[in-house]
């Protein structure tokens, strides 16, 4: 058994082990240390793939702002009673077999899809050419053949390659912090 | 078995996808749901980071789409608290089926 293979199984054991403990906890604050930890492990696993950036992205973005954001949440909204709903025995009976049916369509599809060849060849690019995609100096173009295109046409393409989304994305952060900021704000009691 | 291949991490995002989606269905606090909608989105993240390597010809796409997913994740949960905070305020309770005004 070679060191990845082992590191795999150890990592994935823990991040299978914490999202079934997101489920099952019925405490909010115990749930979102479950979710800590497989965020933490999907990060590991990110490494592990050799995606060095998305990994660190991962840790910043997700476990050190979003995880934040939900633990607040939980600070604010958990008092007394509402800090453990308990859901009816049966809906869990349900929501269990959808979820057991669902794990094992996607199993099975994902056995169908089968490993390509070249597994070895397949290196990530680093933060370098990540930031320049996004900048647009890269040409992205895959090998492949797009489907529904016949095989002697040429599909134009820009050269331009991610500089839309990253602009767009950015101008929905913007919108978003004034969207989030308005809805959460404090209300002014208006005095008679 | 001594190479890691693809199939290992797809069973595995498909494992944290069914956690994902029993958490929505079964979670009575706001939050919960919240959290199963946050692990749908890392196991797909997963999914696209483990084609990125796994397929040539998609080793940037790949990275450049978990990472758009990473910041949408942080704006949508960013909106997503600020609309439980505001039922939290009008209501007084973070239980989803409590929130059954439209029926009426």
């Amino acid at each position: 058994m070679s060191l990845p293979v082992a590191l795999f199984a150890v990592v994935a054991t823990v991040t299978a082990v914490s999202a079934l403990g997101v489920v099952l906890a019925a405490n909010v604050v115990r749930m979102a240390v479950w979710l800590l930890f497989t965020l933490i492990g999907v990060s590991l696993l990110y490494f592990l793939l050799g995606a060095e950036f998305t990994a660190a992205a991962q840790l910043m973005v997700y476990v050190g702002g979003t995880l934040v954001l939900v633990v607040f949440g939980v600070m604010l909204t958990a008092s007394g009673p509402l800090r453990e709903l308990r859901t009816k025995p049966a809906q869990l009976v349900v929501g269990g077999v959808l979820g057991a049916v669902l794990f094992g369509l996607l199993v099975v599809v994902s056995f169908r899809i089968g490993t390509p060849s070249t597994a070895s060849e397949g290196e990530l690019p680093g933060p370098a050419p990540l930031g320049l995609s996004f900048l647009g100096f890269t040409e992205t173009s895959p090998e492949g053949t797009l489907s529904g295109v016949p095989a002697g046409q040429v599909v134009p393409r820009t050269p331009v390659a991610y500089l839309l989304p990253f602009e767009i994305v950015s101008v929905h952060l913007l919108v978003v912090l004034v969207g989030a900021a308005y809805l959460a704000r404090a209300k002014r009691r208006v005095k008679p | 078995m001594n190479e890691l291949g693809l199939q290992p991490f797809l069973i595995l995002s498909a494992f944290l996808f069914s956690c994902g989606v029993v958490c929505i269905a079964t979670k009575r606090n706001a939050i919960g749901v919240l959290m199963g909608v946050e692990l749908l989105l890392n196991a797909s993240n997963l999914n696209l980071v483990a084609f990125a390597r796994f397929k040539p010809g998609f080793a940037l796409d790949g990275q450049v789409f978990a990472l758009l997913v990473i910041v949408l994740a942080a704006a949508e949960v960013a909106v997503a608290l600020a609309i439980i905070l505001n039922f939290y305020n009008n209501h007084a309770t973070v239980d989803v089926d409590a929130a059954d005004s439209l029926r009426d």
